[in-house]
């Protein structure tokens, strides 16, 4: 049983590793991550759940904005970006607020063709941060069940 | 001093007033406060502080109401962080209270700003629980950096602290010793200004 709790534990840990070295996640990760314990096991899940809620309400707004060329609203797509990148930071989302970042500059200018281009990407990078997140949470959970600890991953 | 305030909470426990308009943000910040051993009551913007302190309608304030510290984001729709700031500040109830500012933006013209009209410190989103920590704990001093304070900081203090940019050598009067964001220190999450004369 100790084996496949430790065979789990370096999955995970390995696992975590590369979502920091790939640019997924950043050390604001790390700092959520230090505040769930016993009390509040489920807090990292909670808050990325909530991230990813936002993101899909403020793209689908965005969209909505950008859909007619003769009538942008980049008032509004400036303000979705800058809550994006806003709760995308906050959670250590590293490739969703790069992104965000580029949005940005394309709003500033006002380009449409780019703005379009920055959408789909930030759509696409926080549909991909979910799924490995989402496989990081049932790593952990099968260690928990196996009777393990989940591991605090050091970045350095 | 808001301290004072404190016999009738239960034990020492600070409660904290946060004001974000994100929702995550404020998942985020309830959490830090709470491990911090802080009741926290959220609110979404700066009206809704406003009403929870009893200060909107031209009212003075509830009066029984312990809040011992203000955590408020500085960009949000409608009032910002900073307004909410002034109209805490000019409350004979409220301007006792610490008020501390958050916001995305490192832009030392906002920091002195809001410095100048009473901030207790600014903090660079995303807050870290080393931040939370420090506040806390300057709180709990009762604030005893506020000696010697000037009300216009010095513009070149500003600057000196922003070129230093790891968060140990932020001249922060109080050394937090368990600054535990040592795993990269690329952006200083909050930046303290030290105001008095050296």
């Amino acid at each position: 049983m100790n084996t496949i709790v430790a065979q789990l534990q370096r999955q995970f840990q390995g696992y975590i590793v590369s979502l920091y070295q790939q640019g997924y996640l950043d050390n604001q990760f790390t700092e959520l991550r230090k505040l769930q314990d016993e009390g509040s096991p489920d807090f990292v899940a909670e808050v990325v759940s909530l991230f990813f809620d936002d993101c899909a309400k403020l793209i689908n707004d965005m969209s909505t904005s950008l859909e007619r060329p003769d009538h942008v609203d980049f008032k509004q797509v400036d303000s979705g970006v800058h809550q994006l990148k806003g709760s995308s930071s906050s959670v250590g989302a590293r490739r969703v607020k790069s992104v965000c970042i580029a949005f940005k500059e394309c709003c500033d200018v006002q380009n449409r063709e780019g703005c379009l281009r920055c959408l789909q990407q930030v759509d696409y990078e926080y549909k991909m941060l979910k799924t490995k997140l989402q496989d990081l949470f049932n790593l952990e959970q099968q260690i928990l069940q196996a009777g393990g600890t989940i591991p605090q991953v050091s970045m350095n | 001093m808001a301290l004072k305030d404190l016999s009738s909470s239960s034990s020492s426990e600070l409660h904290v007033l946060a004001v974000d308009d994100s929702f995550v943000d404020r998942k985020v910040i309830e959490r830090l406060l709470k491990i911090s051993a802080c009741k926290v009551t959220t609110v979404e913007s700066g009206t809704r502080a406003l009403q929870y302190l009893g200060l909107d309608k031209g009212s003075s304030g509830l009066k029984d109401l312990k809040v011992n510290l203000i955590v408020t984001d500085y960009s949000m729709p409608g009032l910002t962080g900073y307004e909410l700031l002034k109209k805490i500040k000019e409350s004979s109830a409220f301007r006792e209270i610490p008020v501390v500012i958050m916001s995305s933006e490192n832009i030392q013209p906002r920091i002195e700003q809001c410095m100048v009209e009473g901030a207790e410190d600014f903090l660079l989103k995303p807050v870290k629980l080393a931040d939370v920590k420090r506040i806390k704990e300057l709180i709990m001093r009762g604030g005893e950096a506020k000696e010697g304070l000037t009300k216009s900081p010095s513009p070149k203090r500003i600057l000196q602290n922003d070129i230093d940019s790891s968060p140990s050598s932020s001249s922060s009067l109080i050394s937090s010793s368990q600054d535990v964001s040592s795993l990269d220190d690329d952006t200083p999450s909050s930046k303290r200004m030290k105001l008095e004369p050296s």
